[in-house]
């Protein structure tokens, strides 16, 4: 299918991202042997919790999940990538498959698309890079007594970054999404990558992200305000900036207000389902999530809704549902 | 939406037409400031950032930091300075300006700040490509950036020069390198008068015309400069100095120059300028006498150079110091903390005391306004630093005080942030909190995984382990190294920290997976308190089975509340049965029907079957048997009590002091409704009892059914006749003369050793029983042959529930089975007014023979079933909730 360029769609109408994948993926009480293929068979560590590996040993999984959001009616699939960094899979020690992590998620999500639009192909759907913020952080130390150690550099997050957006770009995602920001100089080192990347290429992708409040303060776990965080990514030709997971909608509206009132870019927001309760999980209902983002369209903030972590396809029909009886947020001119 | 410059820091920073004028900060400036080059040359970059605070606290909205002097690794002090800037949130709330000359230390530095911020400076100096060049990687690194009006031939010093230079800069910036218009910054040159050269004359009257000229044709951009160039002439006499300043910013942020690199403290507010002063500055700016400067030379040879002492705002220092503390904690602040924690010490006697005193109750504080939300992680970790200092001041103390007590350590810690998480905030206060009591803290640090938990933990012999988390998934990850720790064969205790981490969830989640201590530390102050019980080693023991039972409690009351939320209604409950497939069974007939009793069985026999364990955990002796009685701690006690047991059994034995009688009856059987079992005369043909059995009403799992006793004995509908058992059998008749006798020597030790023995011996009779049903009296099971262990474990097909127990904890069933033994008659057991049995040493119940037959909880049933139930029964349906009570999930 031919697809608008997205920007056009997002003047019409609110766009739907999918939810959660882990989420879905715990559902199939995967183990140790749905981590490994032929390759990977003799690995020295364990893969298991390894999601993103997924795409390469159990693509019918994450292919069936891709499905169950678009059947609940997500304009827009995450990749199953999130982790797909030479930084985060180090863990796994499985740098050397950071490519075709992301080559195949893209083409898994792709295909899920495409076999879809045997079921309905009244609208285009969009395949999202997922990228998400490696497991360090530039400006925070991880040693309280040594504040200005870091544990990771830009030129290192950049390098990783670059290869991982290289990479889904190959296997022909429609965009590229930073995600679950949590500190501002790991995305300012993937926006760099990504810029330099589109250069070389000679191509572009629309650009989203998506940054994380960690908690009560309002602000991102490197300190950064919403506004703040807004000015420090406005340097790059975004597509959206938002914000996802850690609270849920109910925590997050007055945060949304600030993007919705600052950004000169579309404004996206897939929170959790709520708040965990105090065994780390999810209890918000679909039901309740779509009545408290509802506050979002009414008020005009977003153009992009989603879930993050505990979010189901119950949760992203609800939301999809929801989104139609609504206008996106207008895209405001910028004067100089 | 209209295009401002914005800049950030941890904070946003917008300038707008409204803003005015924007201060940047000079200090941190090698160049500049005399003291600043001293700190970073000694490598005092903690007092260094000092310099930078006292600039944000002085009201600077940009900080400039500038590293280029010859004797310095400028790139390397850049990045270094500015990572440490970014660990202190009063400053890090600003933006940063990166000041150098040098290209490499540019780039080094914008590597390294998350908030937006400014290059200063870029220039047409080496021509166009470069300059191009390096606009366009500043761009990609998001920042604004300041550009000098210099290019290939020179530093402009004129006002044509100025313009054209301008014009020239921000064409190729908004042109060709698409730079945002309002993130150009120019610096058209502020050069020093008053310096009696005639050419530097009009260098303020230039720079005043090039401001108003950029302001006015080149749409977007904004004008800064050096503003203490000017006073360059008069350094020395602060008090021209800063007249010059200020009257020279008027001027300029008339025209429109609305940045300026100046030190607010070498600033007199415009107004306040002494007439004649100021007068004699304007002539000098403004050009407006041939003789101006020799007037302001004259001027300043009068005035004495009082120039302005910066005064901290130190209010806060006028307080106790408790208050002291508290501020210096919650502020960060750490200039006075040593002086502060003597003064404390002094005060409180101990340093200890001042630990666990003030510095834990300005934690608290911390930890409040963290909760609150008024408080953010990097500000946190200030505090912490503070703490750190203060309590590293305190140590030499808190030796002394040791090796005056002569104590070695009390214990080694091995303390860690576990895997996928990178919060150790919490983690490092218990860790110093515990170092300050006198134990060995090994701290793994962050992001610590499993097995390299247990290696340390092994390698160091360490006494306990704490781990911390504070986001969500740290939990899952602690489950998982409690389950480690178990399958390691670990026995130490395991503490749990952090703010994610509650106490319920370790109840359910952690405590089970761990068979040794595990402890939920709410904070830092009860690490102390925990960790020295749970190493004393006359408390060790009762303190890790109080946690135990505790956190056992919690659970129960935890599932119980889960229950609450999930319920069926009894039809539904009845719908979801066990489901038997009776049509393929056949029920096994009973070898002896009818009642039968059992009298004077001897001890010899019965003890056989006891069962031991239980016996010990009678004497607060935890542990299985006979596995107790090799335990390093408690072994040797175990193994002397029970010596003395077996005495006393032989002694039983021989002298005859207890009786052992029992009954037991086997008869035909059906169920006949959901909760109604029909127990027949030995032809059939006549209903004898009914008994009554309740079922779960708690929502179940797809394939789970929701039990009753009544499951297990096949319908009248099946048309099969199936048995049903029941038995009663004591072994303390006889007891209480010996009782009396043991409480008249005031024997308590051999009273209570009588009472636990007689238990044993009825609960054996009851194993013993049987076991003689299975393989005789019933005989369902001719061949079964098991050990004793075995026996314990309940390894043979059948149960024997009792009646006040999970399975049926309805004790009126008592009486029927009492009704249908003769139990009294033929034992001499009765039923108390309250159905408990006496002598206690009795025990009664139920056979079941079905091999799906088994124990089960019946937990809280709701009001349906009580109704239906009582209806059965024939009971009032208040006498029935009385004898329920504690099964129902509704309030009586």
């Amino acid at each position: 299918m031919n697809k608008p360029p997205i920007q056009e769609i997002l003047k019409q109408r609110v766009l739907v991202l999918d939810g959660a994948m882990g989420t879905m993926i715990q559902r199939y009480s995967l183990d140790e042997n749905d981590f490994r293929n032929d390759a990977l068979k003799e690995h020295p560590h364990s893969l298991k919790g390894n999601n993103d590996l997924l795409v390469l040993t159990r693509p019918d999984i994450i292919k069936a999940i891709h499905k169950e959001y678009l059947a609940a009616g997500a304009d827009i699939l995450e990749t199953n990538t999130f982790s797909g960094t030479t930084i985060a899979q180090a863990d796994y020690k499985l740098e050397h498959l950071v490519y075709d992590i992301n080559y195949q998620g893209a083409v898994v999500a792709r295909e899920a698309i495409e076999e879809y639009y045997q079921v309905d192909s009244s609208r285009p759907r969009y395949v999202a890079g997922s990228m998400g913020p490696t497991n360090r952080t530039a400006s925070i130390s991880p040693d309280v007594n040594d504040p200005g150690y870091r544990a990771v550099t830009f030129d290192e997050l950049a390098k990783a970054f670059k290869e991982q957006a290289k990479a889904l770009m190959d296997g022909g995602v429609d965009l590229l999404l930073l995600e679950t920001i949590i500190d501002t100089l790991n995305v300012k080192a993937a926006l760099y990558a990504i810029m330099e990347l589109f250069e070389e290429e000679g191509r572009s992708l629309p650009v989203m992200v998506s940054a994380t409040i960690t908690d009560a303060s309002g602000r991102t776990l490197s300190g950064q305000t919403t506004e703040a965080f807004l000015i420090s990514v406005a340097h790059a030709p975004l597509l959206s900036v938002g914000l996802n997971c850690a609270l849920g909608a109910k925590e997050l509206r007055p945060y949304m207000q600030v993007l919705g009132k600052e950004s000169p870019f579309f404004v996206s927001a897939y929170p959790n389902a709520g708040l965990p309760n105090e065994f780390g999980l999810y209890d918000q209902t679909a039901g309740e999530m779509a009545e408290q983002v509802k506050s979002f369209l009414e008020e005009g903030l977003v153009n992009i809704l989603g879930g993050c972590c505990g979010t189901t396809p119950e949760h992203i029909k609800a939301m999809a549902e929801l989104a139609k009886q609504y206008t996106p947020r207008p895209l405001p001119t910028v004067e100089v | 939406m209209k295009s401002y410059l914005k800049l950030s820091g941890l904070e946003p920073l917008v300038i707008t037409p409204e803003t005015n004028f924007v201060n940047i900060g000079e200090r941190t400036n090698v160049t500049g400031s005399a003291k600043f080059l001293r700190l970073i040359k000694e490598n005092k970059f903690e007092e260094a950032l000092e310099v930078a605070l006292e600039q944000v606290r002085g009201g600077a909205q940009v900080i400039d930091v500038n590293m280029d002097e010859g004797m310095i690794d400028s790139e390397a002090a850049m990045v270094k300075f500015l990572n440490l800037m970014a660990s202190e949130p009063e400053i890090s709330r600003v933006p940063v300006m990166i000041d150098s000359s040098k290209w490499d230390v540019i780039e080094a530095g914008l590597k390294c700040i998350q908030g937006k911020g400014i290059v200063n400076s870029i220039s047409l100096k080496s021509g166009e490509a470069e300059f191009i060049y390096q606009a366009k990687k500043i761009k990609r690194y998001g920042a604004a950036t300041v550009v000098m009006a210099f290019d290939e031939k020179g530093q402009a010093d004129t006002y044509e020069r100025r313009i054209q230079i301008c014009e020239r800069a921000y064409r190729i910036l908004v042109d060709k390198v698409q730079f945002q218009p309002e993130d150009i910054i120019f610096d058209p040159n502020i050069f020093p008068v008053g310096t009696g050269i005639e050419e530097h004359k009009n260098y303020a009257i230039d720079f005043f015309k090039a401001t108003r000229w950029i302001r006015t044709h080149l749409p977007g951009a904004h004008v800064s400069g050096g503003v203490s160039n000017v006073s360059f002439s008069f350094r020395g006499n602060n008090s021209v100095r800063e007249a010059m300043h200020s009257a020279f910013l008027y001027h300029a942020i008339k025209e429109g120059m609305d940045m300026g690199i100046v030190n607010p403290s070498m600033l007199e507010v415009y107004e306040n300028i002494p007439k004649d002063l100021l007068e004699r500055v304007e002539d000098v700016l403004l050009n407006r006498r041939e003789d101006a400067t020799e007037r302001l030379l004259e001027y300043a040879e009068q005035v004495k150079s009082s120039g302005k002492v910066q005064v901290k705002d130190l209010e806060w220092r006028n307080t106790t110091v408790e208050e002291r503390l508290t501020y210096a904690l919650v502020k960060g602040e750490i200039e006075f903390i040593d002086q502060d924690t003597e003064e404390a010490r002094l005060k409180y006697g101990h340093p200890l005391k001042v630990i666990e005193g003030p510095l834990m109750a300005g934690m608290n504080v911390v930890g409040d306004l963290f909760g609150e939300g008024k408080m953010f992680l990097p500000q946190v970790v200030k505090s912490a630093r503070v703490m750190k200092k203060s309590v590293a001041y305190l140590f030499p103390y808190l030796e002394a005080e040791k090796s005056k007590g002569g104590s070695s350590t009390a214990g080694k810690i091995l303390l860690a942030t576990v895997k996928g998480d990178v919060h150790d905030i919490g983690k490092n206060i218990v860790g110093v909190v515990l170092a300050c009591n006198n134990y060995e803290i090994i701290d793994l640090g962050v992001m610590v995984p499993a097995d390299k938990i247990l290696a340390a933990a092994r390698e160091h012999q360490v006494d306990i382990i704490g781990l911390s988390g504070l986001i969500t998934p740290s939990l899952d990850e602690m489950v998982h190294v409690a389950k480690e720790m178990q399958r390691e064969g670990f026995t130490i205790p395991l503490l749990i920290g952090g703010a994610t981490t509650s106490r319920i969830h370790t109840a359910v989640k952690i405590d089970p997976c761990y068979s040794g201590a595990v402890v939920h530390v709410l904070d830092a102050s009860k690490s102390v308190p925990v960790a020295s019980t749970l190493l004393s080693t006359t408390l060790k023991d009762t303190t890790k089975e109080k946690y135990k039972q505790e956190y056992v409690k919690m659970r129960e009351e935890h599932a119980a509340k889960q229950e609450d939320k999930h319920y069926i209604s009894y039809t539904e409950a009845c719908l979801n049965k066990k489901k038997i497939d009776w049509a393929s069974y056949t029920p096994p007939i009973p070898n002896k029907l009818g009642v039968h009793t059992c009298t004077n069985v001897p001890v010899a026999t019965l003890r056989q079957y006891i069962d031991w364990t239980p016996f010990f955990q009678t004497w607060m002796l935890k542990g299985k048997y006979p596995k107790i009685l090799k335990d390093p701690v408690i072994g040797v006690e175990a193994q002397k009590l029970l010596k003395d047991a077996q005495e006393m059994l032989d002694t039983i034995e021989a002298e005859h002091w207890l009786q052992a009688n029992g009954v037991y009856g086997l008869f035909p059987a059906n169920t006949v409704s959901d909760d109604a079992i029909e127990v027949y005369d030995l032809n059939a043909y006549e209903v004898k009892e009914k008994l009554f059995h309740l079922r779960q009403q708690g929502k179940k799992g797809t394939t789970i059914p929701n039990l009753s006793l009544a499951d297990f004995i096949a319908p009248k509908a099946s048309g099969k006749t199936d048995y049903i058992g029941a038995f009663a059998v004591t072994a303390g008749l006889g007891i209480e003369k010996h009782l009396e006798r043991f409480a008249k020597e005031q024997d308590d030790y051999n009273s209570i050793l009588l009472k636990a023995l007689a238990d044993r011996l009825a609960e054996a009779f009851a194993e013993y029983l049987h076991e003689q049903i299975r393989k005789e009296f019933w005989g369902y099971a001719p061949s079964e042959n098991l050990s004793n262990e075995s026996l314990i474990d309940e390894e043979y097909r059948g149960i024997r529930p009792a009646p006040g127990y999970p399975a049926c904890p309805d004790h009126t069933e008592k009486t029927t089975l009492f009704r249908l033994l003769d139990v009294e008659h033929s034992t001499g057991i009765r039923l108390t007014e309250s159905l408990a049995m006496y002598p206690a040493a009795s025990v009664s119940g139920f056979y079941l023979a079905h091999p799906d037959a088994i124990y089960f909880g019946l937990g809280k049933i709701s009001k349906d079933q009580v109704e239906a139930y009582s209806q059965h029964k024939g009971q009032d349906i208040s006498f029935v909730e009385k004898w329920l009570a504690p099964n129902l999930n509704y309030d009586i």
